[in-house]
């Protein structure tokens, strides 16, 4: 392999993008326009070298690849990077989704768009990093790093209650995190080391799982999240702007889910059998309960978020299976709700542009004056509630079909949910979308700009991709989940 | 006589104190005796460096990797709060040559703390430094804040020193020696009075770290006191102060750990909680800064309670972050500065990023570094400290501490929320004291990049480390 260290480049370099926007003055609409371009174009790079990660990646390796290996802090504690089948996806959907959330800010942040952009190019360092880390300390400073730019993005650029969200949302995260913290410490003083390559083959004792298994669950619970302590996302999501629920969205719920299949099943594997009932219930309570919650939503972004529960509920069924097919059911079902819950928001951000509300009950009928905009929303809604043929059916199949192999009645429950998931869907879509058009307001509506047509086309075409065609995908996270299933078997045993 | 020659340092300071009292009888230029004293104190600085190590006096005074560390770090806030004293003496009316004589001298009386090895030399060491502050919180004779707490730390001050020579009179009755290692050789591990005479010591010395119950004068005294030396009381004091608990503790009575580990335990927890708390209600940012430190003592002072290699480790970490923090956040505290007036309220901040961008960044990553947000500087300190304390199978305390870490982050978060989120008020003309920039430039890229490479900074503290383990 190449010796270019292409993952320390594709977290550093918005960092270094940041360097360059700090010497840009943000005094007029020229230089304002230049701090943008700059955001894109780095994010784009950043993009392009991911691609190039993604094509020159071996896909018959079920093995780390792309490995980098520092010196750090001390034995034991280096700074590791590596992508599997199961992180380099992730790290290509981030990579797709920042340069597209720039784009979608262009002209919905009126102020400060210096700092904004700052702030999501800090973020994407962190977000990579958390994908690529394979140090437990490395990842848990990418982990809980991603806050600080999360924190400003709701709060200075956020709706009316930003303040109360965004804190929430900061001190749910942290106070979960912080048992993971005290978790790695216990894992480092225990064996020497963080090194994930090096755990992934240490056997545990029983009651040392089932403790730390409960800190990291504690954090990636609240991360993901998971019912009951799933209220901050709902909040969060309300007051962020477009992109940072996109984000959100997108790609930091996933680093809890990747987290549950790296170390929780990875390191402790008894007790992660132990606690599969317990997570089962909880991820089903949370498919129903969530989708009923978002029948019931007046608020667009609200109900998005609460159904981005529900679909984290089946990812959280798919890992825990401890089968191949439920864990690359996980995997595919969290790629293609990063694609999908992101257009969704992104769709809600495109009236919300033009109307400044998310009542559902202002808008109606507006298929009449944006078509292209109506269709694409029709692909998505069709794919949050898992049609054949969209990326969304594939996850849930596989995930439907692993539980069913273990136990019926989850499956019989968790199915519900899809129900429930068509029925709020498509009556979102009813309301806003069919009709005559009544409402005054909504006679001056625009159909989507080239812009946001471009924001759309990529992530239109991948959710259809994935779902009529989801081999590739699959191939790149098998050898890998193969691996890991094959890991747990052999430390039950 | 070639005692003195190891002294080298301590000497060369005092000689150039009492030069510089003398100077300024004739001299009227501030700013020259101040740079002559931040000069006088670099060259210090390298002396402690290459100061041979030995024990001199009988075994009462030594210098060995740990009193090099601490020294070291107490000198460097020296240097800060000198930097900080001449960008405001005029507008804060502290505009006395006296200042910079008087922070060489506690600066000396700090040097004597950590490397004392006997009651006596300990507490002599203590009173210089002590008489020293209590001038320098009523420094300013026409401020009533400034005289109250000039008076405040006074009485107070007296107080404990009282109780500490108490102690120490306990200590020598029962075990017939003042050197600290004769002490570890001497007592009788069932004494009573030796455990009274410990009690005593430690609390005296935890009213000079402000550490709950002890820690009443903190926020009176950081609030009334000259914001310079507001964070000359941040910096160095307490980095003295833990230094020579920790000598004192492991020397004489590191055999009988089990009995005073207990109250380090206690005062840890009920600092790091107490501050939680208090904190959130404040309105002016100095008396938050004084819950802020009592809370990171409590913090360090698990380093203390573990009594390990990592414990001791992590306490010297915890204490170079925590100077490279306050420095940062003094030196904003100091350009917080309208219409030629300082202010002092935290909503008088709002909206400060409007004007001031670039620096507000580094205000709000400072705050996070505070709260222990990765990947900052203020993490690693809590890092660490944490791995000692469950290496020491002190679990409880470390989630009594991570549990104080997510409340304290409110309030750090508060902050930002006032400089970021809130509807900006007037410009304030901060920012444009070369010498203030200087500090808080230098020490916010050492909070944000600490990351990259932390191994010097571990290497130092485990190199203090090798004095005791």
């Amino acid at each position: 392999m190449s010796q270019i260290p292409l993952l320390s480049i594709l977290i550093f370099l918005p960092i270094i993008g940041i360097l360059f926007m700090l010497l840009i003055r943000n005094n007029s609409d020229q230089s304002s326009n230049n701090l943008k371009l700059t955001a894109l174009w780095i994010s784009f790079i950043n993009f392009i070298i991911s691609l190039y990660l993604l094509f020159s990646f071996n896909q018959n390796d079920p093995d780390f690849q792309f490995v980098e290996q520092y010196f750090w802090i001390e034995n034991g504690i280096t700074y590791h990077l590596g992508v599997d089948g199961i992180s380099v996806l992730f790290v290509v959907l981030t990579t797709m989704l920042v340069p597209l959330c720039i784009l979608a800010s262009y002209e919905n942040i009126k102020f400060s768009i210096k700092e904004y952009l700052i702030s999501f190019l800090a973020l994407e360092t962190f977000m990579i990093g958390v994908f690529c880390s394979l140090d437990l300390v490395l990842f848990y400073l990418f982990f809980e790093g991603g806050l600080i730019p999360m924190f400003l993005i709701i709060g200075i650029w956020g709706g009316e209650r930003r303040v109360y969200s965004t804190f929430k949302f900061f001190l749910y995260t942290l106070a979960g995190s912080v048992f993971m913290l005290l978790a790695i410490i216990y894992i480092f003083i225990q064996t020497g080391t963080t090194d994930v390559e090096t755990l992934l083959n240490y056997n545990f004792t029983r009651n040392e799982q089932i403790i730390l298994w409960l800190a990291f669950f504690a954090s990636f619970m609240v991360k993901i999240p998971m019912w009951p302590f799933h209220t901050w996302l709902p909040d969060a999501h309300v007051e962020a702007p477009t992109a940072g629920s996109v984000i959100l969205a997108g790609v930091l719920l996933k680093m809890a889910g990747y987290g549950f299949i790296r170390f929780s099943i990875g390191f402790f594997p008894e007790a992660s059998e132990l606690f599969a009932p317990f997570i089962f219930a909880l991820s089903v309570i949370a498919i129903i309960v969530t989708s009923l919650i978002a029948l019931v939503q007046e608020d667009m972004k609200k109900l998005i978020a609460y159904s981005s529960v529900a679909h984290m509920g089946f990812v959280t069924l798919g890992i825990f299976t401890f089968t191949v097919q439920g864990i690359e059911g996980g995997i595919i079902q969290m790629i293609s709700h990063g694609i999908v819950s992101a257009a969704l928001f992104l769709c809600v951000g495109v009236v919300y542009d033009r109307l400044h509300t998310r009542d559902i009950s202002r808008y109606g009928g507006l298929v009449n004056k944006m078509p292209i905009y109506a269709f694409s929303f029709m692909i998505f809604i069709l794919a949050s509630l898992g049609l054949p043929g969209t990326s969304g059916f594939v996850g849930e199949f596989l995930v439907l079909l692993s539980i069913f192999s273990i136990n019926t009645y989850f499956a019989v429950f968790a199915t519900t949910g899809v129900v429930l998931a068509a029925t709020y869907s498509l009556w979102l879509y009813r309301r806003i979308i069919f009709g005559a058009l009544i409402k005054d307001e909504l006679s001056e509506m625009v159909d989507l700009t080239r812009r946001e047509i471009l924001i759309f086309a990529p992530l239109l075409i991948l959710t259809i991709l994935i779902g009529i065609f989801p081999k590739p995908v699959i191939d790149i996270i098998e050898p890998s989940t193969k691996k890991i299933v094959s890991q747990i078997e052999n430390k039950l045993k | 006589m070639e005692n003195f020659l190891y002294l080298l340092p301590e000497v060369f300071l005092f000689v150039v104190a009492t030069i510089l009292l003398i100077l300024g009888l004739f001299i009227k230029n501030i700013r020259l005796i101040n740079n002559l004293a931040i000069i006088s104190l670099l060259i210090g600085l390298i002396l402690i460096i290459n100061q041979p190590y030995q024990s001199i006096f009988d075994n009462s005074y030594v210098i060995d990797e740990f009193s090099t560390v601490f020294k070291s770090m107490i000198l460097i806030g020296s240097i800060a709060s000198l930097m900080m004293f001449i960008s405001s003496k005029e507008d804060l009316h502290i505009d006395f040559y006296e200042f910079p004589i008087l922070i060489i001298f506690a600066t000396l009386g700090m040097m004597v703390m950590v490397s004392s090895n006997d009651l006596l030399s300990m507490f002599i060491g203590l009173e210089l430094q002590s008489l020293s502050l209590y001038v320098l919180a009523a420094l300013n004779r026409n401020s009533l804040l400034s005289s109250e707490a000039g008076i405040k730390y006074f009485i107070l001050g007296a107080l404990s020193s009282g109780l500490l020579l108490f102690g120490i009179s306990y200590i020598y009755g029962f075990s017939g020696n003042t050197n600290f290692n004769l002490i570890a050789v001497n007592y009788d591990t069932e004494s009573l009075g030796l455990l009274l005479g410990i009690v005593f010591v430690s609390a005296g010395l935890a009213f000079k770290i402000s550490a709950v119950p002890f820690h009443m004068w903190t926020p009176d005294v950081y609030q009334g006191a000259p914001t310079p030396i507001t964070g000359f009381f941040a910096l160095a004091p307490k980095v003295a102060a833990m230094g020579l608990l920790v000598r004192f503790l492991l020397n004489s009575f590191g055999e009988i750990y089990l009995d005073w580990q207990q109250i380090i335990f206690f005062i840890s927890i009920a600092s790091m909680a107490f501050a939680a708390f208090a904190a959130i209600a404040q309105k002016n940012i100095k008396r938050l800064m004084a819950y802020s430190s009592i809370g990171h003592i409590g913090f360090a002072l698990i380093g203390v309670a573990c009594v390990s290699s990592e414990g001791l480790r992590s306490l010297v970490i915890y204490l170079m972050i925590y100077l490279i923090m306050n420095i940062a956040a003094f030196s904003f505290i100091l350009s917080l500065k309208r219409n030629d007036a300082y202010f002092e309220n935290i909503s008088d901040m709002s909206g400060m990023y409007k004007n001031h961008p670039f620096s507000t960044i580094l205000i709000a990553l400072m705050m996070f570094s505070l709260a222990g947000i990765p990947p900052l500087a203020g993490f690693f300190g809590k890092f660490y400290i944490f791995v000692a304390a469950i290496e020491s199978n002190m679990t409880f305390l470390a989630v009594i501490g991570i549990i104080a870490s997510v409340i304290s982050a409110f309030y750090y978060l508060r902050i930002v929320k006032i400089i970021y989120f809130d509807e900006p008020k007037d410009e304030f003309d901060g920012f444009s004291i070369r010498s203030l920039n200087i500090l808080f430039y230098t020490s916010s890229f050492l909070i944000i990049a600490f990351f990259i490479y932390p191994a010097p900074v571990i290497s130092v503290a485990e190199y203090a480390v090798r004095s005791f383990f």
